[in-house]
């Protein structure tokens, strides 16, 4: 067999409390599209963050075409002959096409840079792509889908070895998105290594040659595209067998419908160009809607739609029987619905404020500014919470950013918990925190239902869906594919419906 | 219609209030169009010119330097001091340049190895400055050396009748051709456009961010130091507590000379014709007579708020045409 | 015999105030006020010493709570702005607005004072609620929109006063500046006066939670429905108001209005102090009283190198090292620098239980740094 044009052995990384690499192996051939697939915390970004030297490794070793490598910097990377184009397209959007193409390498005559020579380069660099573009143009006046075969572009013309595409297609549409695969294989032909990260099933096997998924840190395996039937793909990446999934599934709970015909959500048609296919959700009291899929599927997108943080631009929302429509988060939260929000760092914790302080923050912003809660009310409400949900702090003055992730979930459920929500929303709430708090918070769900309210619970935890919900909608790929009713609801259908899936039969 | 790259935008608003203003003094006063004018306002506005070139590469990198105009009336005093006491102009000259190369790369250091905000970096910077004028002396000092008084007026040269550029607008003409050159023709200043534009992206690509920053404080205290030895051939004196908001001057002169005060988009050319502007308004107004000197801070503030909204109304257009991520 | 009880009572009660606020963050900003008086108490004959005349006390320390009124007035404004993770540099050319525009309303309109005060402080409320309609409703740069007015203001205050130096006499407005309550400057029941508003202002309200919580996670608290927009408009036209107050004491204390040179660089003296008392120039928890004892620190840095015969020209130089100090101090990079063994490991803070860290999608400077 050839010499691979990329040879990772046992790459072992960890960081405090945390090994996100553990033993990975990996292997690229020259000519060849190599899928790098993982749910959240697999170690798909670390693994290329190691390997082109963001990041220091603890363990293992890496070859480029036999010889081995130990870049220190990207840039280092760059001049061996790997490459990255990371999701964000790291460009500067303010100068020209030619300009960032030859960024930090222009061809300069004592010192004095040479313009024509700039934009004859870029525009060569542009013609391995099949890409013809005024390169004199600023680079944010064209679409992401541009700018990123110039990112590309510039990435091949620095070096020609070993190309990384990091989520490459997640703002692009579906006839950017050939084009780009076309370019794609173009390149592969000529004998270009390319290590493609995504989470678009469809996209992984119209695309790549081989697919390697990792779990946790570990390489779960290795497989050409065209022999991995995609229900196996997706249990690898959940990491459950499909004939052992029915073991691992617990008591459910209680089926008995406590619903009320009382719809609490309608959504009809919501979507928004680039971010969400129009889909169809409802909620009705008493209910917990899950909502599966794999990262990136749209779930967090839906979230965010529903709550006024995005704005659709198609579609109908209902809350009770009134068509709303939200532009802000207040305009949400004054009908009734909560959302605790996937990344509770950035838009969830405020980091240096009380536990106290931020349970009262919702329900205190609905009141206005000047209708202050007295302190007296607010440490009861504090202390309710903290005893109801067991937030385990040393007192309720406690500075949130000390709590563990756990804790810290908590105190946002609480914060929301204390507005009297109608529809809460919960964007993967028990995401890092340990099992014993899980529990508490599935407990909680439960409880949230007897009382009428309506739950959306988003979660990339398949028991957790199956145990929580009474209808399940699955999406993939940015659009809804499935819905399960009660007595369909078990993990292997979710998997299936993921998978293979296509919306045959009309919504419920 | 033609097509305009929308980076010039902002410079062809300078250029048309510029032609504006211009136009305005020239039908108002009948000897405002005259090169004579033109000269002089050269000169005058040269030490602040001079400035400004290298507040633009500052602003353009994404930071701020507050410390102007400490640094010319500091230089000024120094070489006044210096000279007074029997050193040879150039030499004088040679070691107020390096005083203020090496306390811009003080700042920078300060700046990039510590990631403190700019702002308060040269503020500090401004203080401290302003205070070491007066340590080197108290009052002002008269310039009374041969250099000055003979040799300086010597190296004028005549460009029309009755219309003698002086050795001062040579030099702030000479700044804006080499700040223009740095910037758009060496690598150093490509990467300045880069940090200012988006410095994480820069960081990605592999650029040296720490040898840029620093060199572009240190490139605006040397900038600042030439200012301030341009002030001396102007006032022939070097006075510790004179241009004070100087800097506020260079930094309004970069703005409206169509630099976005968040950096990565901006010419130098550009902050030439910001200086022009802020000199010919002051010029229309000295001719009216009437109008009082405060109508040009007015003016000024005014023009900055139109540059102010302009540009953020272009960058709001540039961002949904540019990179989304999630 | 007198001086010395009256100076050990002093340092009793200093002394008591400090204890009683260990553990919190102001106790650095009194310690460092203390420090200062305790040089003085040794190095500075005379700077102790109080006199009684005519019922006002006289002395040093009156004289930094009476020149360091001003700053201290616009630090009360400047902290809240800061708070919310903006600046506003208009406040010195406020000051000089209001100035013009009182003076201008008493001695050319012949107004009473009341009237002018009033119509000052109106105004002056005016400017910081442009400045808030740029940040909050436009969204521009906070110090990009402050600057229009700090460069724009001194303009304005010139045209009202249309170039000249207007003095006045009126009893009332000398008054502000210069009269004495109960023994003490008047400038200082200001202080506390305003020092009261803007703690029932931020403190008996909400509006002092949602400050914090904007400026410490603006994503986050629009998350939880706090209307940012109108918090931003409001600190900023609250600071607006104490410029005013500062701009009216100012030129009470020199009896005229000089548009040219009234809160000349006060603007940052009021940052610095607002930093030195303990808030973050990033935003989030503010210190009010920090922000009032961090402009006596100021003032009395002034006061005591004024003492000390260093000429108020030179002054400026250690003004500099104490901000260059207090960055460092506040600054992650210069902490972890010093204590070299521990590095922070980036934005990685997740604690043990959790799974691996999911925000390393772009690089943190500490680890990429070139060579």
């Amino acid at each position: 067999m050839a010499t691979p044009l990329l040879e990772i052995i046992g790459l072992t990384k960890g960081f405090p409390g945390v090994k996100a690499l553990d033993a990975v192996d990996f292997a690229l051939q020259p000519g060849e599209i190599h899928a790098l697939m993982g749910e959240n915390g697999a170690g798909k970004s670390t693994l290329i963050k190691v390997l082109t030297g963001v990041f220091p490794r603890d363990l293992g070793e890496s070859r480029l075409e036999g010889q081995l490598i130990a870049p220190r910097s990207p840039g280092e990377a760059e001049s061996l002959g790997i490459s990255t184009v990371y999701q964000e397209v790291n460009l500067i959007p303010h100068l020209s096409v030619a300009e960032n193409i030859c960024l930090g390498r222009q061809p300069t005559c004592f010192g004095i840079i040479r313009w024509g020579a700039i934009a004859r380069r870029a525009r060569a660099a542009l013609a391995r792509l099949d890409l013809s573009l005024d390169v004199s143009r600023q680079l944010s006046s064209y679409s992401i889908a541009i700018q990123q075969l110039v990112a590309i572009a510039r990435a091949l013309d620095i070096s020609a070895k070993l190309l990384i595409l990091d989520e490459p297609t997640s703002s692009l549409d579906r006839m950017e998105v050939e084009e780009l695969f076309k370019k794609l294989r173009k390149l592969r032909d000529g004998g270009l290594g390319i290590i493609f990260i995504t989470h678009f099933l469809d996209q992984v096997y119209e695309i790549s040659d081989s697919i390697t998924v990792l779990r946790n840190g570990c390489r779960v395996g290795c497989f050409a595209t065209k022999d991995l039937p995609r229900i196996n793909l997706v249990s690898h990446m959940i990491g459950k067998a499909v004939q052992q999934v029915e073991a691992l599934e617990q008591k459910r709970a209680s089926t008995a419908s406590i619903r009320s015909e009382a719809p609490i959500l309608e959504a009809r048609g919501l979507g928004r160009k680039g971010f969400l296919q129009p889909l169809d959700l409802d909620v009705r009291s008493g209910e917990v809607v899950g909502l599966a899929g794999l990262l990136g599927s749209g779930r967090t997108e839906t979230a965010r739609l529903l709550f006024g943080v995005d704005r659709p631009d198609q579609g109908t929302i209902r809350i009770g029987y009134q068509a709303v429509r939200f532009n802000s988060p207040r305009a949400a939260i004054r009908c009734g619905i909560a959302l605790t929000p996937e990344d509770r760092k950035v838009a969830g914790i405020i980091p240096n404020l009380t536990v106290r302080e931020n349970i009262v923050l919702a329900l205190q912003a609905s009141r206005g500014s000047w209708r202050r809660l007295p302190v007296a009310e607010q440490e009861k409400l504090a202390d309710r919470f903290i005893h109801a949900l067991d937030i385990k702090t040393p007192n309720r003055e406690q500075v949130i950013r000390n709590l563990s992730g756990g804790n810290q979930q908590k105190v946002l459920l609480a914060r929301w918990l204390a507005t009297e929500p109608r529809l809460f929303v919960l964007d993967e709430p028990t995401r890092g925190i340990d099992v014993g708090a899980k529990a508490e918070v599935e407990k909680l769900i439960q409880s949230l239902r007897q009382e009428g309210l309506g739950v959306l619970f988003i979660s990339s935890e398949l028991e957790e869906v199956v145990r929580q919900s009474q209808r399940v909608v699955v999406l993939r790929d940015r659009r809804k594919v499935d819905e399960l009713t009660e007595g369909e609801i078990s993990a292997e259908a979710i998997m299936h419906s993921i998978a293979t899936h296509n919306l045959e039969r009309p919504a419920a | 219609m033609i097509r305009v790259n929308p980076k010039y935008i902002p410079l062809l608003a300078t250029a048309v209030v510029l032609l504006a203003v211009f136009g305005t003094g020239s039908q108002l006063y009948p000897n405002f169009g005259t090169p004579r004018v033109l000269v002089n306002l050269l000169n005058d506005s040269a030490f602040v010119g001079v400035a400004a070139v290298g507040e633009s590469f500052v602003i353009l990198s994404g930071g701020i330097d507050l410390s102007v105009g400490s640094m010319v009336a500091f230089v000024g005093i120094l070489i006044a001091k210096l000279l007074q006491v029997g050193c040879d102009p150039f030499v004088a000259m040679g070691i107020a340049v390096s005083v203020g190369t090496v306390s811009g790369a003080v700042m920078g250091c300060l700046i990039y190895f510590f990631d403190l905000p700019p702002f308060l970096v040269t503020l500090a910077g401004l203080f401290c400055l302003r205070g070491l004028g007066f340590v080197i002396n108290p009052e002002s000092i008269g310039i009374d050396h041969p250099f000055y008084s003979q040799v300086l007026p010597q190296l004028s040269i005549l460009v029309a009748p009755k219309a003698v550029l002086p050795f001062t607008a040579m030099c702030f003409l000479a700044s804006v051709i080499v700040g223009t050159l740095l910037a758009s023709f060496t690598r150093f200043g490509r990467n300045v456009y880069a940090i200012g534009s988006n410095e994480n992206s820069a960081r990605l690509m592999g650029l040296p961010i720490g040898r840029t920053k620093i060199t572009t404080y240190a490139l605006a205290g040397c900038f600042s130091a030439l200012g301030g030895v341009v002030a001396t051939f102007y006032m022939q004196s070097g006075n510790p507590a004179s241009f004070v908001g100087l800097e506020l001057d260079a930094i309004a002169s970069v703005v409206i000379g169509g630099t976005l005060l968040t950096g990565g988009v901006g010419f130098v050319p550009g902050t030439l014709m910001g200086v022009l502007i802020l000199g010919l308004i002051q010029q229309i107004i000295i001719f009216n007579g009437t109008l009082n000197s405060w109508w040009t801070k007015i003016v000024i503030g005014a023009l900055l708020l139109v540059f102010i909204v302009l540009q953020k109304l272009i960058s709001h257009r540039g961002e949904r045409g540019a990179i989304a991520g999630r | 015999m007198i001086d010395w009880i009256s100076d050990l009572l002093f340092w009793i009660v200093f002394g008591s105030i400090l204890f009683f606020l260990r553990g919190k963050r102001i106790f650095w900003t009194v310690g460092a006020l203390g420090l200062l008086l305790l040089f003085n108490q040794f190095f500075t004959p005379g700077f102790f010493h109080i006199q009684l005349l005519d019922g006002h006390l006289y002395g040093s320390r009156i004289d930094v709570l009476n020149q360091g009124a001003k700053v201290m007035l616009l630090s009360l404004g400047m902290v809240l702005v800061i708070a919310t993770g903006g600046v506003d540099l208009s406040v010195g050319a406020v000051m000089a607005i209001a100035a013009a525009v009182s003076s201008r309303l008493l001695v050319t309109e012949h107004q009473p004072a009341g009237v002018a005060i009033a119509i000052a402080l109106v105004v002056s409320v005016l400017a910081g609620a442009w400045n808030g309609m740029l940040v909050a409703g436009f969204g521009i740069q906070p110090i990009v929109a402050t600057l229009v007015l700090m460069v724009a203001g001194r303009g304005v205050a010139q045209l009202i006063t249309e170039g000249q130096i207007i003095n006045f006499l009126d009893p009332t407005m000398v008054y502000l500046g210069n009269g004495h309550l109960f023994g003490l400057p008047f400038t200082l029941t200001l202080v506390l006066l305003m020092l009261l508003l803007a703690f029932f202002l931020v403190r008996r309200t909400a509006l002092g939670l949602f400050i914090e919580s904007v400026g410490d996670n603006d994503e986050a608290s629009r998350y939880s429905g706090i209307n940012a927009r109108q918090v931003k408009f409001l600190v900023y036209t609250f600071s607006g108001l104490c410029a005013g107050l500062a701009g009216l004491v100012a030129c009470s204390n020199i009896k005229s209005a000089d548009a040219n040179n009234i809160g000349l660089y006060l603007e940052l003296d009021a940052i610095l102090a607002v930093v030195v008392g303990g808030t973050s120039l990033q935003g989030g928890r503010f210190y009010l009283i920090g922000a009032v004892v961090g402009g006596l620190f100021i003032q009395t840095l002034t006061t005591t190198l004024y003492a000390r015969n260093v000429s108020s020209d030179i002054s400026p130089v250690p003004k500099a090292l104490v901000i260059i100090a207090v960055c460092l101090f506040q600054s992650e990079s210069f902490r972890a620098r010093l204590s070299r063994s521990v590095r922070p490991p980036g934005r990685i803070l997740k604690p043990l239980a959790s799974r691996t860290p999911q925000n390393l999608s772009t690089v943190t400077p500490h680890d990429s740094r070139e060579s």
